[in-house]
């Protein structure tokens, strides 16, 4: 090929290349763009609140339009209790499952039971939220809340979060329906970074006469420890923003109550049930406000996440 | 001409055709409550097989009915809450009432059947407020004389989402129960004393046939479909009725509409042996000066076509029509209060 027309050759690719890099890095800037977007809308959109109400919108469980008096800690905590009741449930359970799927299970289970597992995954949280209502809920008043008032109910420390009339609805039933939504997450992603642990090292630790246990304990979870972690981060974050599931179940209480078989609030619910009908400036602005705290909060939980790996990945260069 | 050329010249020739006709035909539209969707869906199939007009309404709630006319991007809006006067002064708007429904409180009680438990405003209100949390409470019974009730917690139910059947209710007990009225005050939604908010009229209903021992608050239709247990109440004249549309028609008919301004009506407590204390109509909004004063005559000769004709298809779906004499106070408003931009009416 002549020199002349190779770099006419060159000089198309290099077009190409700038073009695409320009493509690529627009798509980028756009996300970033959209995700400032939101932020500023969100914090225009609750002004009027954070003006009328500064901090005290924080610490305040009132919630009345009708005297246009507003707080967010109700949902705050409910947000919080029932996404570390989802965790606290689907993290073993999780743990179990990617386990039996990749250590344990017969071959022909694997297939039909992973698949099974990201099927669930792909059910519309309605339908999660409807099963709940129709189903779990009455089953757990009739079964499993009396027992719970009865047994756990006069216990002097942990008895106040178990007391109450069994309704079937409330916090507690809000975070056992968010863990069954989270738990093909995280098993999910669980499984697929034990996938990846190289034979040798399990067959090493199998040679030395490990048990099962001790090899998942010492050496697989330590090579996918980033990996789980961010399976958990993953499931926390759908937990967190979780809309219509949590509506049905939880009882759409305004009111702080010690009790996890209560009725209570979450902030993605609060909005779901309230945003359409609210009337007046203040009301739809502290809604707004509402939706800033949540993106607060999931950005703040996603940095500590990230935080909490890069000690851990810098701790383990100290030892080794 | 190619077999691509031809193509793209008949679609064109299409897509212009269907623009034309577009243009040519009258679009209604309308936003608002969510209560009344099913009937303005039902008049607006009827009337577009009957006249080809179609009318378009999209059901976004009461707040963003009230948001949406404000703004002037519908034709009509459309409000279980009335607006008060002032603040239809305020917007240029005027309102009239469309239909009427009843909210009934339904319970589920082992061993009370539907009708039997007998309840008065005031024992209501503090059941509400949380101050009777039993239902063998001294109250309840002195009411219920030969009804058998337990001594168990009573669970509210009230709806977790901004709601005219919410307005309605609290409008009653603030009316009946001072101690209501300063504690919480009426609106679309309130900050509820006692227990758990279920979504919709749907929401509330599962709850309450879910949770034993409960007490909620659900349009009439609603208890009608799902068979549920509602309650007698005592009415403004102190005699038990039992929802239906005779206690309905009844309180709308003792209400006084022309000594309301605006249709600033709401039909909770009304006097007369009949009827039924928790009434309420919803409303429609339209802007006094129009500026396509076509369009408007449009919507006015539609709502005048469903207060005669649409009463049968009301009543079917467990809505109640608006009395006769109200009707009339309705077209003279029209009438009076809605004019073109030169100040002209043009209602007849």
């Amino acid at each position: 090929m002549p020199t002349f027309l190779r770099e006419v050759h060159m000089k198309r690719h290099n077009l190409l290349d700038i073009l695409f890099r320009n493509v690529t890095r627009l798509s980028a800037f756009a996300v970033l763009m959209l995700l400032v977007a939101i932020i500023v809308s969100l914090i225009i959109g609750s002004l009027p609140s954070i003006k009328t109400f500064g901090f005290r919108f924080l610490t305040s469980a009132e919630w009345n339009p009708v005297t246009d008096e507003f707080g967010a800690l109700v949902p705050i905590v409910g947000t919080l209790v029932t996404s570390a009741i989802a965790l606290l449930i689907a993290i073993p359970v999780s743990f179990g499952i990617a386990l039996f799927l990749t250590e344990l299970s017969p071959r022909w289970l694997r297939r039909p039971l992973g698949i099974a597992i990201e099927l669930l995954a792909g059910i519309p949280s309605i339908i999660y939220g409807m099963w709940g209502l129709f189903v779990f809920a009455p089953l757990f008043a009739d079964y499993v809340q009396p027992w719970l008032i009865e047994k756990l109910g006069p216990l002097p420390i942990f008895g106040p979060l178990f007391q109450g009339i069994p309704m079937g609805i409330g916090v507690l039933t809000a975070g056992i329906i968010l863990a069954i939504m989270v738990i093909p997450f995280i098993a999910s992603v669980m499984r697929d970074v034990f996938e990846v642990v190289p034979t040798l090292l399990k067959e090493s630790a199998y040679g030395l006469g490990a048990t099962t246990w001790e090899v998942m304990w010492h050496v697989v979870l330590p090579y996918t420890k980033i990996g789980v972690a961010g399976g958990i981060m993953l499931g926390l974050g759908r937990a967190l923003g979780e809309t219509m599931a949590v509506t049905f179940v939880i009882g759409n209480a305004h009111k702080l109550s010690a009790s996890l078989l209560m009725p209570g609030n979450s902030i993605s619910s609060a909005l779901a049930n309230e945003f359409n009908e609210a009337v007046g400036e203040l009301y739809t602005s502290a809604l707004v406000e509402l939706g800033l705290i949540l993106f607060l909060i999931t950005f703040i939980v996603l940095s500590l996440a990230r935080y909490m790996l890069y000690m851990l990945t810098k701790r383990e260069g100290s030892t080794t | 001409m190619t077999k691509l050329n031809r193509f793209f010249y008949i679609f064109g020739l299409a897509a212009s055709l269907s623009l034309a006709v577009n243009a040519s035909a009258v679009n209604l539209t309308g936003a608002g409550a969510t209560f009344p969707y099913p009937i303005y869906a039902k008049w607006a199939d009827t009337y577009k097989t009957q006249t080809g007009i179609s009318l378009n309404y999209q059901s976004i709630g009461s707040g963003g009915g009230i948001k949406q006319i404000i703004a002037r991007t519908v034709d009509f809006g459309a409000s279980d809450m009335p607006l008060k006067p002032e603040e239809l002064e305020k917007n240029g708007l005027m309102q009239f009432p469309a239909v009427m429904g009843g909210v009934v409180p339904v319970i589920n009680v082992a061993g009370v059947a539907a009708g039997q438990l007998k309840l008065d405003g005031k024992v209501l209100a503090d059941i509400f407020l949380g101050k009777i949390t039993k239902w063998n409470d001294p109250a309840l019974m002195a009411l219920n004389v030969g009804t058998k009730l337990p001594n168990e917690t009573i669970t509210v139910v009230h709806r977790s989402d901004g709601s005219g059947t919410t307005f309605i209710f609290t409008n009653y007990l603030s009316k009946v129960s001072p101690e209501w009225k300063s504690a919480v005050g009426e609106g679309t939604a309130v900050s509820w004393k006692a227990g758990t908010g279920g979504k919709g009229n749907e929401g509330v209903a599962s709850y309450v046939q879910r949770i034993k021992n409960s007490i909620g608050y659900v349009e009439y239709a609603y208890a009608l479909q799902n068979k549920m247990t509602y309650a007698q109440l005592k009415n403004h004249d102190g005699q038990f009725v039992k929802p239906d549309d005779t206690s309905f028609k009844a309180a709308a008919a003792n209400a006084d509409w022309e000594k309301a301004p605006g249709f600033y009506e709401l039909l909770t407590n009304e006097p007369g042996k009949e009827s039924w204390p928790i009434t309420g109509a919803t409303f429609i909004l339209m802007h006094k000066t129009q500026d396509k004063p076509e369009t408007a005559k449009e919507v006015l000769k539609f709502f005048d076509w469903a207060y005669s004709n649409g009463g049968k298809m009301a009543e079917a779906l467990d809505y109640v029509p608006m009395p006769e004499k109200v009707q009339q106070l309705v077209r003279a408003a029209w009438k009076a209060q809605i004019k073109d931009n030169k100040g002209k009416a043009f209602w007849k």
